[in-house]
């Protein structure tokens, strides 16, 4: 299976608001689970009930999205995989925003979904753009750093490591981490601790 | 040449190879499960046909999703009961130590890494918990990851990372009568913003950090992951050492010496070089509340809320949806706001000193009438030792409840529930939406002396006039 992924090209969903958390995207009653299956249609469960349909999840002109536009701090708190997975489930591949929570980043990187950066003025102009035209096809170049919709094309970040697991597919990282084979027990015993602080 | 900062060592130390871009493919010297993260990970395993690489370096604990009246099996929740089931399997079946109810160790995982002696100074640390930054305390680099992580480290005892740059942040002074370590932590976060330690580890330092207790230590590299950061830490020092001698996984006798020599080298360099440092007034910090939806909205107990046109344009939207959310005033004094309930607990606040600081206050009242008032102990060894000491009696006099130990009311994955949009005092960590159990339940992060206070008065108070 080839697992590179160097572009993503879709429609667009915008979720404002900064600071959204991984309770809010998927509320802890739904980690009581042994499988990631079935988590996508909980996505933002209670923040849709309470907005009553005025939610972006839930407006038909974010149907089909694949790409989800949002704001600072995207997916702080808690470390549940089970974040990215609903997402994933729900058919998102890409997020672009102005900044991601580090453990929500690497969960996604994990799972061969890109997180990218845009500047403020870059990413409200892409917020606009999409609301203004859901239909439009956005792409997110991991190749090329870029984020393009009708508006523009505007540069977009990401740290060269999660970029290049992307590009070359290695973002499962076990097998990248097993080729190191030996190393990994010479390294175990350089450090005192592992072995007892033998004399 | 300049000095290198305990991260430099120990990330050093760890390092089993330098991947292209920049990661490091680092050794992890203590692994932490639990039932909540972790099936998930052996079930990679097993498709991909891999068995554990270190079994012996990782140690599991049921902590979410006990519940805390009665630890009795089959769990009451048949959803919780499998999932302690598929831990005892996972533990089983790939030769991991699990501390189980039975085993009389059980608890918060963050709780018992520390007490049994498996948190040590220089280790990488990892679990699938975001709170895993609580272990930076003696001087570890403890990492929260997720489920495909926990894979990873199973599989191999490594994860994929990238070199955090390092702030230092040094609270400066004394801290005054009735200011704790969970009030340093939210002032902190108050200061650098939820999102402003991404990308950077947190060096904690300062007279304040030196003064402290390794349970307080924990309480503040705790939320770390609050304010942001990968991970948080405190150099060790004679404390860390006081603390791990004689707990059951520490070395003994000439090895213990050795480890003593080892763990003092890790520390950072006088002349380390930082990356930013940050400077706070332990004298200035007071008792503070969170009245928001993120723990970086919080003020000091005698302050007032914050103005909306006093906010900067770019976090108006912000508090207008917080505001929304919790129903309180701008410019409103956060004192005298009622409370539904209090909860003292949680791997922020559920240890021993934790629980003694509450009980000072307790003891000079009795829970208001409308409120209901948990008490939930860390660990097993924790409530043993507040047995000892008579805690749980206290308790019950002054009209809490005494659980039994588990992360309880912090989040929602157990019984115990916020119902409605019922308010709770919480000694806890998270002041999201929805996250004590009810989609429109509502939290205000304080020290657990402050949520004494707030039980026995029916409302937010200042502990200060109680103490």
């Amino acid at each position: 299976m080839d697992t590179r992924v160097s572009r993503v090209a879709g429609r667009a969903c915008v979720l404002r608001g900064d600071d959204i958390d991984t309770d809010r995207i998927i509320p802890a009653r739904y980690l009581r689970c042994v499988t990631f299956d079935g988590l996508g249609e909980h996505a933002f469960e209670d923040d849709r009930k309470q907005a009553k349909g005025d939610h972006p999840f839930d407006a038909e002109r974010f149907d089909g999205a694949s790409i989800l536009v949002v704001g600072r701090n995207f997916g702080c708190g808690s470390s549940r995989e089970h974040a990215p997975q609903a997402l994933m489930r729900r058919g998102f591949q890409a997020f672009v925003g102005a900044s991601f929570a580090e453990i929500f980043f690497g969960n996604c990187t994990a799972l061969g979904l890109p997180c990218v950066t845009l500047a403020p003025a870059d990413l409200a102009r892409l917020m606009d753009a999409v609301e203004a035209d859901p239909a439009q096809s956005v792409v997110v170049d991991l190749a090329a750093r870029t984020v393009a919709c009708r508006a523009g094309t505007f540069p977009a970040s990401i740290p060269d490591g999660a970029r290049g697991q992307l590009l070359d597919g290695s973002w499962n990282a076990t097998s990248v981490l097993l080729e190191a084979g030996a190393a990994i027990e010479a390294c175990a015993a350089r450090l005192p601790y592992v072995h007892g602080f033998p004399g | 040449m300049a000095g290198r900062s305990l991260l430099d060592k120990v990330w050093d130390a760890h390092t089993v190879r330098e991947l292209p871009g920049g990661q490091t493919q680092l050794f992890i010297g203590l692994h932490l499960i639990h039932e909540v993260t972790s099936p998930q990970a052996f079930a990679m395993l097993r498709e991909m046909g891999i068995s554990a690489r270190f079994p012996e370096r990782t140690f599991a604990t049921v902590d979410h999703i006990v519940p805390t009246h009665s630890q009795k099996r089959p769990l009451a929740d048949p959803l919780a009961e499998q999932m302690l089931q598929a831990l005892e399997k996972n533990a089983a079946e790939y030769g991991i130590r699990l501390f189980d109810p039975a085993s009389g160790h059980q608890g918060i995982v963050h709780v018992i890494g520390p007490e049994l002696g498996l948190t040590q100074p220089g280790m990488t640390i990892a679990c699938g918990d975001s709170h895993t930054s609580t272990h930076g305390a003696f001087g570890a680099l403890a990492f929260g990851i997720g489920t495909s992580q926990v894979r990873d480290v199973l599989a191999t005892q490594c994860l994929t990372l990238a070199r955090p740059k390092i702030r230092r942040i040094d609270v400066t002074g004394k801290l005054a009568t009735g200011v704790y370590a969970k009030d340093v932590i939210l002032a902190i976060i108050r200061r650098l913003g939820v999102n402003g330690g991404i990308g950077f580890a947190y060096e904690y330092a300062g007279a304040v950090l030196e003064a402290m207790s390794i349970e307080e230590r924990l309480t503040v590299c705790n939320m770390s992951i609050e304010g942001g950061a990968r991970c948080g830490y405190v150099n060790p020092d004679d404390t860390t050492l006081a603390y791990l001698r004689g707990r059951e996984y520490a070395p003994t006798g000439a090895a213990w010496d050795r480890a003593v020599g080892w763990w003092r080298s890790v520390a950072s360099d006088a002349d380390a070089r930082y990356a930013d440092r940050v400077s706070l007034d332990g004298a200035a910090i007071a008792p503070s509340v969170t009245w928001g939806i993120n723990p970086g909205q919080n003020v000091a107990v005698g302050e007032r809320l914050p103005r909306l046109d006093q906010a900067p344009p770019s976090e108006r939207a912000s508090l207008e949806e917080a505001y929304a959310y919790m129903g309180l005033r701008p410019g409103a004094p956060i004192a005298g706001t009622p409370i539904d309930v209090a909860f003292i607990g949680s791997c922020t606040n559920g240890r021993l000193s934790d629980l003694r600081e509450a009980a000072r206050v307790a003891r000079t009242g009795r829970v208001a009438p409308r409120v209901r008032a948990l008490v939930v102990p860390g660990s097993q060894a924790v409530a043993r030792e507040a047995e000892r000491e008579g805690l749980p009696e206290l308790f019950r006099a002054a009209g809490f409840e005494w659980r039994e130990p588990g992360c309880s009311m912090c989040l929602a994955m157990n019984p115990d529930k916020l119902v409605g949009r019922e308010l709770c005092a919480s000694s806890s960590n998270r002041n999201f939406k929805g996250r004590q159990g009810s989609p429109t339940g509502r939290t205000l992060l304080m020290s657990p002396a402050m949520v004494a206070a707030a039980a026995l008065r029916g409302e937010v108070c200042d502990v200060r006039e109680m103490l």
